[in-house]
């Protein structure tokens, strides 16, 4: 790594100690040599084991649920359902007000997509846990399943989750979170080419080192000690505090030191239930993902779809852009209905364009739920918007790197969500990249600034 | 057959910490009896490090080295309020409660200090090295050692502060969608180079090169780990990673590191990273949030330099070379 610091020297003051020092980090001993306690190195006398049992079905109303066999098993403790849940029904963003609360913590009448929690089992070994889980017995009644964005919003399309009433989040704003800046009909009108071009992704696992988990240990004082491995303490202890209708006091959560997160470790989903596991045996409960579940049962980054359409001058000028982004959240809400509208702030990307249309929906299907992950909202939108631009600089026969040069966002530009631009760098790592991988712009690009006026 | 060699480029920006804000987090800091500072959060460190960068800026504005820091973090026992680390939020919202509850430590040391030299706190400067000294007469000095010793057993003082930073939630205009989604920004420009075989559709990334503007790297070796790795990251999200390869048929997603696909070492690209730094406006000593925006452009980089190799565009992530192969023979035909 080099740092390059002729760049913007004369906004910058150098006269830092501890900062800017490339100091050794102090928990890399205890990382390297595996002395490093990790939430799963607690273990505790008497631990319970917590398994689920999961919905084999994409969508499936639920008949019945036979827990007899599964309760008579040697070392099972305690079998949970739905209505051991005190409050059933959640969202985490309920926190900052964003509902409906659309989510079951185990499955009520219905599954909404292959791998959710319909039981609970709590046992004295893992392998007591997964024999009995087995041996629950659930009467399915499969329904027809929708797994394509596009098709969720046809009319007639089945519902996915009667929480929302209709396969999209439903904003302030109606449909989909809105940006309307100038007028982008106008501007196609005007403009010398028009190209729209569709882009899509598939999910992606955050394949952390540590699988998503949490030890409960319920205290003598009445209080429940939880170790986990979230990415969010006050957040998860929040919505666990919802979840099982037990103060917050009760609760004290312990964590800090994690294999990996990229955004996987934001959803509340083992603490309630091995927290509540813990208060209804007595006991310590264990709940920790196999790799199997951290792969295929823990939310994904969404799959998206960006449909983006410009207007461009044969001189290098976007003057319109329209885009619409769709997220599929799966079956449930999550962090998606956040990641949606988190695209509409970022387009149309970090250029200035006079004209922009925006729309972002978030999408209800029954795919496994999606959630946070490393820039979501953004890093699909990334991919359409430059692989766009690159289509773009070769519509009108121009360097794809100078093309970005004529478009890029500068200081007091107004940006498309009426926010001037502040701090803008663009140039700047494009002058940069042009040198270090030698890939020549013309000289007057070159003396461009996103700061300072030219002279 | 041909291995055909191509490049692409792509530049973009991203915001730091929660979209429309509204995400606080708190710090508490305080002296030991013997001048070593404790800084107490509930902030997760995911293994990129936080607690070090929290300890290096708690150093820097206290003014003593950074091995008399030590942060607690993550217990909601004792750690006041943070919303999480995730958003590439943990270093300029967590960094500047620390700034501020540091300032106010810092204040209490120097008054302290201060009434044992009998001078103004305002005459007082750090040395860095664990020393309070008196401006242009830095003879005239006391160890923060003594000064702690002090506060806790002479002058009853609590040399602590309260650190909180909350940037106001943003709610967006419901026709116009005006709104603020950020306070500042990260910006990349990566070119990536790659070979395409067009017999067997298999693209190897030669290099990437990548150049992030992070506003200040607080700790440039910690900033290299996390750039790199993301850099990675965003060869594997293009090229490799899905959950559903038979889409939209359910079965078959991998289940484990066998069956789930990403770039082994030998897969990965020669990696340059140059590194620019901006100061934002708000970020602690200019840090930006470079978490999330470092695992981006190469996706596109890459995307264009297959078009570039090859002449065919794969729009769907990831670029298999399945995908390549189909494309080659619509292309053909």
């Amino acid at each position: 790594m080099e740092l390059r610091k002729s760049y913007f020297a004369d906004v910058r003051k150098d006269d830092l100690h501890e900062i800017g020092q490339g100091r050794p980090r102090l928990d890399s001993p205890g990382h390297v040599t595996g002395k490093t306690a990790f939430f799963a190195d607690r273990n505790f006398p008497g631990m319970l084991h917590l398994k689920m049992v999961r919905s084999p079905h994409h969508h499936a109303r639920i008949r019945s649920i036979d827990t007899s066999e599964a309760e008579k098993h040697p070392g099972v403790v305690k079998v949970l359902t739905a209505r051991d849940v005190p409050h059933n029904v959640y969202t985490i963003l309920i926190l900052i007000q964003i509902g409906p609360e659309d989510e079951t913590v185990l499955a009520d009448g219905k599954v909404r997509w292959k791998g959710e929690a319909v039981v609970a089992v709590l046992a004295e070994t893992e392998r007591a846990a997964k024999e009995a889980a087995a041996k629950v017995k659930v009467d399915y009644e499969v329904l027809p399943a929708v797994f394509d964005m596009e098709e969720a919003l046809k009319p007639g399309a089945p519902i996915v989750n009667e929480y929302h009433g209709q396969n999209y989040y439903l904003y302030d704003s109606g449909e989909c979170r809105k940006v309307r800046f100038g007028d982008v009909e106008a501007g196609f009108a005007g403009a010398d080419h028009v190209l729209e071009q569709s882009y899509q992704s598939s999910p992606i696992e955050h394949a952390p080192t540590e699988t998503t988990g949490c030890v409960v240990m319920p205290e003598g004082n009445d209080r429940f000690t939880c170790y986990t491995n979230t990415q969010a303490m006050f957040f998860t202890l929040d919505n666990t505090s919802i979840i099982l209708q037990m103060p917050g006091s009760k609760l004290h959560f312990v964590g800090g030191t994690v294999g990996g997160g990229f955004g996987g470790k934001v959803d509340v989903i083992v603490e309630p239930i091995a927290i509540l596991g813990a208060k209804l045996t007595g006991r310590p409960v264990s709940f920790i993902y196999s790799r199997e579940e951290e792969m295929q049962i823990s939310s994904p980054r969404a799959a998206e779809k960006v449909v983006i359409k410009d207007g461009v001058m044969k001189d290098g000028r976007i003057i319109a852009r329209k885009v619409t982004g769709y997220t599929d959240a799966g079956a449930y809400s999550r962090h998606s209905p956040y990641g949606a509208q988190k695209g509409a702030g970022h387009y149309p990307g970090p250029y200035t364009i006079p004209n922009v249309w925006i729309d972002t929906y978030c999408v209800y299907t029954n795919r496994t739920p999606s959630s946070a992950m490393r820039g979501f909202g953004v890093t699909i939108g990334d991919f359409a918007l430059e692989v766009q631009m690159d289509k773009l600089a070769r519509l009108i026969g121009m360097d794809p790197l100078e093309f970005r040069f004529i478009n890029a966002y500068r200081d007091g530009d107004m940006k498309a969500h009426r926010q001037p631009t502040e701090g803008a760098a663009l140039i700047e790592c494009m002058q940069e990249a042009s040198r270090a991988a030698n890939w020549p712009v013309a000289e007057k690009y070159m003396a461009m600034s996103s700061y300072k006026k030219e002279a | 057959m041909t291995i055909r060699r191509g490049r692409g480029v792509a530049a973009i920006n991203y915001p730091t910490g929660m979209n429309l804000g509204g995400d606080p987090t708190q710090a508490l800091v305080h002296s030991t009896p013997t001048g070593n500072f404790m800084v107490t959060l509930s902030s997760v460190d995911l293994g990129q490090g936080m607690k070090q960068i929290m300890a290096q800026i708690c150093a820097e504005t206290i003014g003593v080295p950074t091995d008399r820091v030590v942060v607690d973090t993550a217990d909601t026992d004792t750690g006041p309020h943070c919303m999480g680390t995730f958003a590439s939020r943990g270093t300029h919202r967590a960094g500047n409660a620390v700034i501020q509850a540091a300032r106010e430590a810092r204040q209490v040391m120097l008054e302290v200090a201060a009434e044992e030299l009998e001078v103004n706190a305002s005459d007082l400067e750090t040395d860095g090295q664990g020393n309070i000294l008196v401006k242009g007469a830095p003879q005239k000095s006391i160890s923060i050692f003594d000064v702690a010793l002090s506060a806790h057993f002479k002058r009853g003082r609590s040399i602590s502060g309260r650190g909180m930073f909350l940037i106001p939630r943003s709610y967006p205009e419901k026709e116009t969608g005006a709104m603020k989604p950020s306070t500042c920004y990260a910006h990349a420009c990566t070119v990536a180079e790659v070979e395409v075989d067009d017999e067997t559709g298999e693209v190897t990334v030669l290099t990437v090169k990548n150049v992030f503007e992070i506003g200040r790297a607080l700790n440039p070796k910690m900033v290299e780990q996390q750039l790199v790795g993301g850099s990675w990251m965003g060869i594997s999200h293009a090229l490799y990673e899905t959950t559903e390869p038979y889409y939209p048929n359910r079965d078959h997603g991998g289940t484990d590191f066998n069956q789930y696909l990403m770039p082994g070492p030998g897969d990965l690209a020669e990696t340059e990273i140059i590194v620019l730094e901006r100061p934002s406006a708000d970020g602690p000593y200019g840090a930006k949030g470079p978490g999330e925006m470092c695992a981006n452009p190469q996706i596109p980089a890459v995307a264009n330099a297959v078009f570039d190799a090859v002449g065919v565009r794969i729009d769907t992530l990831p670029i298999t070379p399945e995908r390549i192969l189909r494309a080659l023979k619509a292309q053909a035909n």
